[in-house]
């Protein structure tokens, strides 16, 4: 494994007002250039654990321990050395921002181009992001677009400023199977090609063994277990883990009803 | 098979906003008989929910004719509409979306009760009980408020306020979609083994061809407003005929990562 872009050390969060912490003695490295999967279902933390790695903590909420980016060399800018993805992209791209501007104002913002320059980034972004023609897609608002085109317009905007680290949190989870697989798919490309670490969080354990490295599984703000994808999947160290294996339906989980004609 | 419960005949709906049209439904025909489960899946935007709503009404089709154990549905109204209805429920993703926040789970489950005057006021009480205990609830859920209990929960009384008209066929769209892995399994079993009690019928419309693999005798595939192909769910999932049947069947991730997605 090459040398952790960030480490995350004895890490706690609790939301102000909550009986039980979000979050308790997490220890969590994640290396340069890996995907690293964060399963869990509702309550895991595990979208709080993607917030405090992002700085993005609700103001209230207390933190203990350290998050340290080794990799980086200095503190991380959300938007700048981090992208985010959430799950809809509806609420977090602009309603009444052409699609062009704010693609472009991320680059402008964080890269430092003028306006046009900024524009011929995000043309050639949303052509990265696999969107047909971009120019013309620079002066659409996002409601003229399906779910699965807003999410790669979000995408666009998450890797304007050329981060270190992609964070996915739940960032296919309101698509359809068929754009899920896509999405899953220029993630990976993305990753991939720009040499990103990719934080994907997801409560589906076999979209994350799909095409992660590594799975760390969480359960009620603890992290149960952390290892190689195909181990974690293989031989689950906690019975929580195979719960969640088990739990998977797929192709050839045996149907709860007979397929012919009662 | 038996007369069906519900036919779909020839229905078609087009949603016209600001000049343009889009055709949901594109002469969509389709029937369920007694105990049957059909599994309608397709992308988003493919008319699968449109044709749910349909069903119920809750959409108004263009043409076509929707019979429920061959009355017209689109050509009854008022108080005979209100007496199909009471065979005819639904379930729905957000159960918090579906109830009303502040009531209490009681209260949902005795409503359809009362305004099908099904049991009589002194007794509700004891159904609603016996309707929590049959998914699996606890009968001193009745007095929690719906936005106090979980997701998982929450689908429970959805899925008791359903069965509470004793109805033949429930359509559940997208039911299970937003339920953690380990309760979805535990509400399918549910609602296998209530139809297997109760001779139900279930229009279960899903994204998710694993999940309606596992639960629907038969499986129609739609895109674009129209069926594209039917039949027994094994034989459909082994070999899809169409575009969008072998995209739906490609796109379901397998467990266990493939050899070239190791590092």
């Amino acid at each position: 494994m090459s040398a952790p872009l960030l480490t995350i050390a004895g890490l706690g969060v609790r939301y102000a007002g909550a009986a039980e912490p979000a979050l308790a003695g997490v220890d969590l490295a994640v290396a340069e250039g890996e995907r690293l999967a964060i399963v869990g279902e509702s309550g895991s933390g595990k979208s709080t654990l993607a917030l405090a790695i992002a700085g993005l903590l609700p103001a209230g909420a207390r933190r203990e321990g350290r998050i340290d980016w080794p990799g980086l060399g200095h503190a991380p800018g959300a938007g700048r050395d981090i992208g985010l993805v959430f799950q809809d992209p509806g609420s977090s791209l602009n309603p009444v921002l052409r699609v062009g501007e704010q693609v472009a104002e991320v680059a402008r913002r964080h890269r430092h181009l003028g306006w046009p320059a900024a524009f011929a980034r995000a043309t050639e972004l949303l052509a990265q992001v696999r969107l047909p023609d971009p120019p013309r897609l620079l002066r659409a608002f996002p409601h003229q677009l399906s779910g699965g085109q807003r999410q790669r317009v979000a995408i666009a905007e998450a890797i304007a400023a050329d981060p270190r680290l992609l964070i996915a949190d739940e960032a296919t989870s309101a698509l359809d199977t068929i754009v899920q697989a896509e999405i899953v798919e220029l993630l990976d490309t993305l990753v991939r090609e720009r040499g990103m670490t990719l934080v994907f969080v997801t409560h589906d354990i076999a979209l994350a063994g799909r095409f992660a490295d590594r799975i760390a599984v969480f359960e009620k703000g603890r992290l149960m277990e952390a290892g190689p994808a195909a181990a974690v999947l293989g031989r689950p160290a906690t019975a929580y883990t195979a719960s969640l294996v088990a739990s998977h339906i797929g192709l050839d989980t045996p149907p709860l009803v007979g397929g012919a004609t009662p | 098979m038996s007369a069906p419960v519900l036919e779909v005949a020839g229905v078609s709906k087009v949603f016209r906003s600001g000049g343009r049209q889009v055709v949901a439904l594109d002469g969509v025909s389709l029937a369920l008989a007694r105990g049957e489960t059909l599994g309608l899946v397709g992308p988003s935007g493919s008319g699968k929910s449109t044709l749910a709503r349909a069903v119920l009404r809750l959409v108004e089709p263009d043409s076509g004719a929707i019979r429920f154990h061959g009355h017209d549905l689109l050509a009854t109204g008022g108080g005979a509409l209100r007496r199909l209805r009471k065979g005819l429920q639904m379930v729905f993703q957000d159960p918090l979306a579906a109830f009303n926040p502040r009531t209490n789970v009681g209260t949902a489950i005795a409503d359809p009760l009362r305004i099908h005057a099904i049991v009589p006021a002194a007794a509700r009480r004891a159904a609603v009980a016996r309707l929590l205990d049959r998914v699996g609830l606890p009968a001193a859920l009745a007095s929690r408020a719906i936005h106090e209990i979980s997701g998982g929960q929450r689908q429970r009384v959805a899925i008791a306020r359903a069965l509470a008209t004793e109805p033949e066929l429930i359509v559940l769209d997208e039911a299970v979609s937003a339920l953690d892995v380990t309760i979805r399994n535990r509400i399918l079993a549910l609602l296998v083994d209530l139809q297997r009690e109760r001779g139900l019928c279930y229009l279960f419309v899903s994204h998710d061809i694993a999940v309606v693999r596992a639960v629907a005798h038969r499986v129609a595939i739609m895109d674009h407003g129209v069926i594209v192909e039917s039949g027994p769910t094994p034989a459909i999932v082994a070999a899809p005929a169409s575009a969008t049947g072998r995209a739906l069947v490609a796109a379901v991730p397998r467990l266990l990562p493939s050899p070239d997605s190791l590092p």
